[in-house]
């Protein structure tokens, strides 16, 4: 419960981010520069990547109902994994902007981009220190036959962060191509 | 006979909680337990209440006749700054939580909160958070922005000290630890109830913290994501408020009302709680009208979030929007109005005994009432943009703070003294306060209405000398020295009830809610055994079996029938 709470709190402040970058990104119109720098496919494969761990994190919900505790770890391992190479996949994009002067000083563009994927890694960040340490505990024996309701909270968050990516990435790196390809800022 | 209901240990002692209570200093540092932790969130509410008061004083002092050169423009500037800052955030919000994280448990018949580390993490970085405010002071200058702090005043570039910045980290911090003590609130109130604590027989203070603490996961986030992105701005070279770079110092308004507005209702829907618990009991009847009391608790808190634009009325929003936030402002005041209803209602035939938490409680409706009033003028758009930024904008928000949140504070706070510490209060002290407060109180912001109306702006720190602005200024001031003399005999009272105070018995009043029932202190371990719960004043049943609520039927327990007075009690 007390995690749905959390998640109840945390849509809202995202909300509000995510406000801030449609009033800033959509009303005054895109900078074609700034969207010309991202790289959707690119992006996007690393967003199939955290999907996929939300997948692979039911499994984990499942065999833990069922009490087996070796496909358990393994799924578990290969969730981490998912979601730590999503976050080294928005590290490297960083270095990318920034090597062509896309930094979070550049406009509004920039100022509202970095801030809204930086909480979202921020999150996913957070997620992961938690599936690590139910990692360990599972290594440790402690899911054997309990009745727990850490993975189920866990989850809860986890499938939370990608929902609001799912959210982040329509916006940010989806409609803003069409936007553009209609003329709608790009004409100068 | 009635059966007692067994009170369930927690699985597992916590650490801290095993200890005995009498071991100092160490104890209360490492405390996990919501009596202590309540306690201290009042502590660290009067502190900061001194600590603000103090700078109004100043401020008053300042005011006191134009032209005056006593603060300064800065040192002015900043202490309004720090002033509502602290009121807002370390004096109302933490005394809510205090009473709340106190109350709630003990009210529901639990023995500890659902996660006590999670409420000890609350309090202190709280606490650290007010300490990150005031450590501005010494980083190069306190912020000067005023508590809302709008933008772009708040940009690097129109405020060069890093006061600014300490506002939001302080700000940020203390935001976590509200959000996870009201979620923790919610959880407790969920889970711990005790058997045969059916909502419907939720105590209305209760109600109203469980209530505020859903108003609390919605309104704080925005707040935190503004401050977030100011941070952004003023650190990173962001440009989310930066008008000159297409940045929007709107914006910055929408996300600060939009919590702002929601805040001020979280500053009182647990007053509302605490008076309705004490009305009760010093008028000797149930609660008139128990599902509206709670229903338009949860009325106001929908609307709450409906109404922030009549904060942004003079910032040329289109006459659309503004019809519609004038129209759903008003609004509002039908549920608080329906409240005010109940507790006369709940007075009216009563025997009312006027101790000092009543007296308070009484006053409460009083200036309550002038607040909304004013309130209610401002959602008239034209009117609010002839007397926005005067001091009818400081009157009404003090009238409704003050007289309204403050008061039902300490209505609060005399009502459970006796059962937070053990011993009685002086009453005749207690109500030498009062007055004092009362009327330091009316006289300083009574005056204020008529200052805002010939002009008076706020937020500065001198005047010419216009017809009118002296005098009014003066009785202004002289009011708000009464008001801080009143905190001697307050503090005084305070001293002498903890060193030798009269013993207190476990039930003083012959209060209705289970936290009569635990021991006067309550041991650290609340309850071991509580009787069945068959209405919302489980105590009263218990000690009046013949008359209990259960006994009567729906109509007669909701309406005005007076069973204690009908059978020659009190
Ligand atoms: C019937 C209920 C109320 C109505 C209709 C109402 C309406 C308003 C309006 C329209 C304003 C804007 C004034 C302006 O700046 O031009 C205002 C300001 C304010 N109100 Fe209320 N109000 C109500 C109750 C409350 C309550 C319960 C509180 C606090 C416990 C409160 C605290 C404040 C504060 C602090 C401000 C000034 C904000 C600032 O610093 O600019 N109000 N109110
Ligand atoms: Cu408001």
């Amino acid at each position: 419960m007390m995690t749905w709470l959390v998640v109840g709190t945390e849509t809202i402040f995202f909300l509000a981010l995510i406000m801030g970058f449609i009033y800033f990104a959509y009303y005054p119109g895109f900078d074609p520069k700034s969207v010309g720098l991202l790289e959707p496919v690119q992006t996007g494969a690393f967003t199939a990547l955290l999907l996929a761990s939300s997948l692979t994190y039911w499994r984990v919900e499942v065999n833990f109902k069922q009490g087996k505790q070796k496909p358990l770890r393994i799924w578990l391992i290969i969730t981490l994994a998912l979601g730590a190479t999503f976050l080294a996949g928005q590290l490297m994009e960083y270095k990318h902007l920034f090597d062509q002067q896309l930094v979070i000083s550049q406009g509004t563009f920039a100022t509202g981009f970095f801030t809204l994927t930086g909480f979202h890694g921020l999150h996913v960040l957070i997620g992961l220190i938690c599936l690590l340490v139910v990692l360990c505990l599972a290594f440790l024996g402690d899911f054997e036959n309990s009745d727990s309701s850490l993975i189920q909270a866990v989850g809860i968050y986890w499938h939370f962060v990608d929902v609001v990516w799912i959210i982040v990435f329509a916006l940010v790196y989806i409609l803003p191509q069409f936007i553009n390809l209609h003329g709608h800022v790009s004409t100068p | 006979m009635i059966t007692d209901i067994e009170v369930p240990e927690p699985l597992s002692p916590l650490p801290g909680t095993n200890i005995d209570t009498d071991q100092g200093l160490l104890q209360w540092i490492s405390s996990v337990d919501h009596k202590q932790l309540g306690i201290m969130y009042l502590l660290m509410a009067l502190f900061y209440l001194l600590v603000g008061g103090a700078m109004a004083l100043l401020m008053r002092i300042q005011l006191m006749v134009p032209e005056n050169h006593f603060l300064g423009a800065i040192a002015y500037n900043q202490l309004f700054t720090m002033h509502g800052t602290t009121m807002i955030f370390f004096v109302l919000t933490p005394a809510i939580l205090g009473f709340s994280v106190y109350l709630t448990p003990l009210m529901i018949g639990a023995n500890e909160m659902a996660f006590p580390r999670l409420n000890a993490f609350g309090l202190w970085i709280s606490f650290f958070g007010g300490i990150v405010l005031y450590f501005s002071y010494l980083a190069g200058g306190a912020p000067d922005t005023g508590w809302f702090n709008y933008a772009p005043l708040n940009q690097a570039q129109f405020s060069k000290t890093p006061g600014v910045d300490y506002y939001c980290i302080g700000l940020l911090l203390t935001g976590i630890g509200t959000v996870a003590t009201a979620a923790n609130l919610i959880v407790t109130v969920i889970t711990l109830r005790a058997e045969g604590m059916k909502y419907k027989y939720l105590p209305v203070f209760v109600w109203m913290v469980f209530i505020n603490s859903f108003l609390i996961l919605a309104a704080f986030p925005s707040l935190n994501a503004a401050l977030v992105m100011l941070l952004i701005d003023r650190q990173l070279d962001g440009h989310f408020f930066n008008v000159n770079t297409g940045g929007s110092a709107l914006l910055w308004q929408h996300l600060f009302w939009l919590f702002g507005h929601p805040e001020v209702y979280i500053v009182i829907l647990p007053p509302f709680g605490i008076l309705s618990e004490v009305i009760q009991v010093y008028s000797r009847k149930p609660i008139f009208g128990y599902p509206f009391v709670v229903g338009s608790g949860i009325a106001i808190s929908l609307l709450a979030f409906g109404v922030w634009i009549h904060h942004m009325f003079a910032t040329g929003m289109g006459n659309t929007v503004n019809s519609f936030f004038a129209a759903s402002s008003m609004l509002i005041g039908i549920p608080t109005g329906v409240k005010i209803f109940n507790w006369l209602g709940t007075m009216y035939g009563g025997s009312i005994r006027f101790t000092t938490s009543m007296l308070f409680a009484t006053a409460f409706l009083v200036e309550f009432t002038i607040g909304g009033l004013s309130g209610v003028s401002f959602a008239i758009v034209p009117i609010d943009w002839q007397l926005t930024d005067t001091y009818y904008v400081v009157a009404h928000l003090h009238y409704v703070f003050l007289g309204g949140s403050l008061f039902g504070l300490f209505a609060g706070l005399f009502y459970w003294f006796p059962k937070m510490t053990g011993r009685m209060i002086d009453e005749r002290l207690g109500k030498w306060f009062f007055w004092l407060f009362v009327l330091g109180f009316n006289l300083t912001f009574f005056v204020q209405h008529i200052l805002g109306a010939i002009g008076m702006p706020r937020r500065v720190h001198t005047y010419p000398d216009l017809p009118g602005f002296e005098p009014l200024n003066m009785i202004s001031s002289i009011g708000a020295l009464l008001m801080g003399l009143s905190m001697m005999p307050f503090l005084y009272l305070m001293y002498t009830a903890f060193k030798g105070g009269k013993r207190a018995p476990d039930n003083p009043w012959d209060g209705y809610t289970l936290e009569w029932l635990a021991t006067s202190p309550p041991q650290l371990k609340s309850f071991s055994n509580i009787p069945p719960i068959m209405s919302f004043r489980p105590l009263h049943d218990l000690n009046h079996p013949e008359i209990g609520d259960h006994k009567t039927t729906e109509d007669d327990k909701y309406g005005t029938k007076d069973d204690d007075v009908v059978s020659g009690r009190d």
